[in-house]
Parts: C-alpha cells; structure tokens; sequence
C-alpha cells in the first residue's frame, strides 16, 4: 500500500472539516486511482479505530470525516459555548417524516401528523435541514419537500439508505414508553 | 393565590388518542370508540375550560370519531356482513403509521447527533468573527471614557453628584440634536464645550438614557479606542 497516498488523504480530511468523498480526493490527486484511494480511507479508519483515540474517522453524507467521540461531548460543548437549539418533538417528527416519505408535499406530512405544519417547515428550511425539491403536478402545484445533505451529516447518516427500518407496530407500549 | 394544574398539552388529536388508547389500556386494533370519543371530548371541554385555544385539527377528529360512533352503532345487515368494512379501520391505519413514525422520531433523536454529541473539526467559537468592522461596547468602555474626558478637564476632581440644575430630559433632546446634525460624533467631542462636571454627568446619564431607548448607538472602531456615537432615526 501507497503510504504516502494514505498519508495525503489523512492530511486532507484532516484539514478540511467537512465530509470528503473518494471523488473529491481523487480530484485533489491527479493519476490516483479511485479503488486506492477507497482503500486508504477504509484503512485510515481502522486505524483510528484500532488507536482507540478521542476521535474517529466517520462516514457521513456520503464521505469521510473526523468527529469526536461522544463522551467528550460535555468538554466540547464547554468550550464552544455551544448553544445547539434541539428539535422539539414536533419539529422531529416533522423531520423524520419527510426523511422517510420524501418527496413529499405539506399535505401530506400534515394527513401522517394530524396537525399543520407550515410553520415547522419554514424553520426545518431555515436549518437547512430540508429543501424544496420540486413542485408536484396538482392543483395548487404543491411544493415538495426532501432532505438535504445537511440532514445526513447532523444525524451520522452515510446516505438516506441508512436510515433505521421502520419497525412494524403491533402494541402500542412499543413505540410509547421509549 | 397560585395554583397549577397538571394537564398533557398534546401537539395534536392523533397525540390525544393514542394517550387515551394507552391510558384505557385498551388495543389498538380494536378501539373501544364510544368510551375513546367520550373521553375525547370530555378533553376538548377541559381544554376549553382552561382556556387552551383549540386547534381545528382537534376538531375535525372529533367529528370523526363521532362519524365512527355513529356508523358502529347501526345494525349490521346480514348478507353482506363478510364484506363490511369496520368503520374504525382508518383511523386505526393513520394511528399504526404515526406510531411507527413517532418511533423513527425516536431512534432518530437518539443518534450521535453533530453539535450536541460529537463534533468535526474547525468549529467557530461563539463570538469570534461575527462583524470585523466594530465591536460592542460595554457600560464600562463608556464610564472609562466619560472618566477620561473629565480628568482632562478637571484632573483633580472628586465625582460627587449634587441636586443641580440641569436636566437630564433637556440633555437628551440637545443629544439628538447635535447627532441629527453630524451623523456621527467622538464621544469626547460631546463634552468638548461643557465646563461644569454636573453638566457632563447630566449629559452623560441623558447618553446612556438614549442608547438604553435606542435612539442613539455607541460602537468602536476595531483599532482605535475612540466611541463613536450615532442616531438612530428609523424607529417605528
């Protein structure tokens, strides 16, 4: 194995921060062969893996990004005065609708909730969570919702296909008393 | 006199019933629906009671839940009975699916979820990097200056604040004035033609009395120490 290509890649998912895929990399390596540089980062994150450090390698939004173990958490946040506005139930039921439904118009995610949702919408928007996709041929051309890339990375998604299976519900306390 | 009550506000009908399934103890599949309905409503008359506005979504389940309890109390006829449809079946579907989204809710909120379990690299600290032209200023940034200007005036003098004759209310219409006239002043300029430390104090508690009402802005070149002041004039 190339351990200077391995090293390089290192490098740059160090230095970038945000998810890199094999693509990027490969544009950032003129002549470097897209199954090596695959094979680096498979085993850039066994290593770190293995190092058992405060930080891993993580397959986010369809690319490769270090993130810290989630029990510095406390630390982290300390340090960057982090002030992350969670999602209120609603907001997150609203999300995971759209995430396992899309695409999907507000008619629809209001049938599956029961209740409006408009204002929710503008604000999961704002976060940038989700996007409009389209408009569908209806009356009223309705706008469609999806998820972004955004939303993958916020919840440690490789891709939409990850998403958790819906569970099939057969007795109420199931769902209820998590 | 105080008093709380401890009431489940409930986002929405779909949330409202599938408490009551739960509290009822009763299955999902086979919804006992005039007791559910009763209780529904007797829910809706609380909400009313207390005041609680009443989204339209609650009532137009209540309506049919309603239409079901109708529907299950005629008789059923005999000959296409195999073929009748429960009348519950519906709602009993929109429960199911958003039961089994509340999950996905769940799990989903549940993950390793970025900015509040893990983290990636290069994150901003709050506070570094919002406006690179001018800083905040605080009460004390104004106090250290307003005390400089006086001692250059009076190097030797002792703040004492006595009954005086200016008025403060006076101070902030001349304030306005002046900044209506110049767009932007030097804090210190402010004071340049005032001799007496009462009048400066007056003009200055008029100053902070201004910035608090937000008619006047302070702020701060990055390099320089100099506090500007500005009028705010597009106040509605």
């Amino acid at each position: 194995m190339d351990n200077h290509l391995k090293l390089t890649v290192e490098a740059l998912l160090f230095a970038s921060g945000e998810p890199l895929n094999p693509r990027q990399i490969r544009d950032l390596l003129p002549g470097k062969d897209l199954k090596d540089i695959k094979k680096a980062l498979k085993e850039l994150k066994d290593e770190y893996e293995t190092m058992k450090r405060s930080f891993l390698i993580k397959e986010v939004a369809e690319g490769y990004q270090f993130r810290s173990l989630p029990k510095f958490k406390p630390y982290i946040a300390n340090m960057l005065m982090s002030t992350q506005s969670r999602l209120s139930k609603p907001a997150m039921e609203t999300l995971t609708i759209i995430a396992y439904k899309q695409p999907i118009i507000r008619q629809e995610i209001e049938r599956l909730r029961g209740v409006e949702v408009g204002g929710i919408l503008k604000m999961l928007l704002k976060k940038g969570l989700i996007r409009i996709v389209g408009r569908k041929s209806l009356p009223g051309r309705p706008i469609i919702y999806g998820t972004t890339k955004k939303f993958l990375e916020v919840f440690d998604l490789k891709d939409l296909s990850s998403l958790p299976t819906l569970k099939e519900i057969e007795e109420l306390d199931d769902g209820e008393e998590e | 006199m105080t008093f709380t009550t401890k009431l489940e506000i409930f986002e929405g009908p779909l949330d409202l019933l599938l408490h009551l399934i739960k509290i009822n103890e009763v299955e999902i599949s086979d919804i006992p629906i005039a007791t559910i309905t009763d209780q529904y409503l007797e829910y809706l008359d609380l909400m009313k009671a207390l005041d609680i506005n009443i989204a339209g979504d609650f009532l137009v389940m209540a309506s049919t839940l309603m239409h079901i309890k109708s529907k299950m109390l005629l008789p059923k006829q005999e000959d296409d009975l195999a073929e009748i449809e429960d009348p519950r079946e519906e709602i009993v579907r929109s429960l199911t699916e958003y039961m089994q989204l509340k999950d996905a809710a769940n799990e989903l909120a549940s993950r390793d979820i970025l900015y509040r379990d893990v983290f990636k690299r290069g994150i901003e600290m709050k506070g570094g990097g919002e406006d690179i032209t001018t800083t905040k200023v605080t009460l004390y940034d104004l106090m250290d200056d307003f005390k400089k200007v006086i001692r250059k005036k009076h190097p030797d003098i002792v703040l004492k604040f006595n009954a005086e004759s200016w008025s403060i209310k006076k101070k902030m219409i001349e304030i306005i004035r002046i900044l209506n006239e110049k767009k932007n002043l030097l804090l210190g300029d402010l004071f340049s033609t005032m001799e007496s430390v009462s009048e400066m104090i007056a003009t200055f508690l008029a100053l902070l009395e201004l910035i608090r009402t937000g008619f006047v802005n302070v702020f701060q070149g990055r390099e320089s120490s100099d506090i500007m002041l500005e009028a705010i004039n597009e106040k509605t």
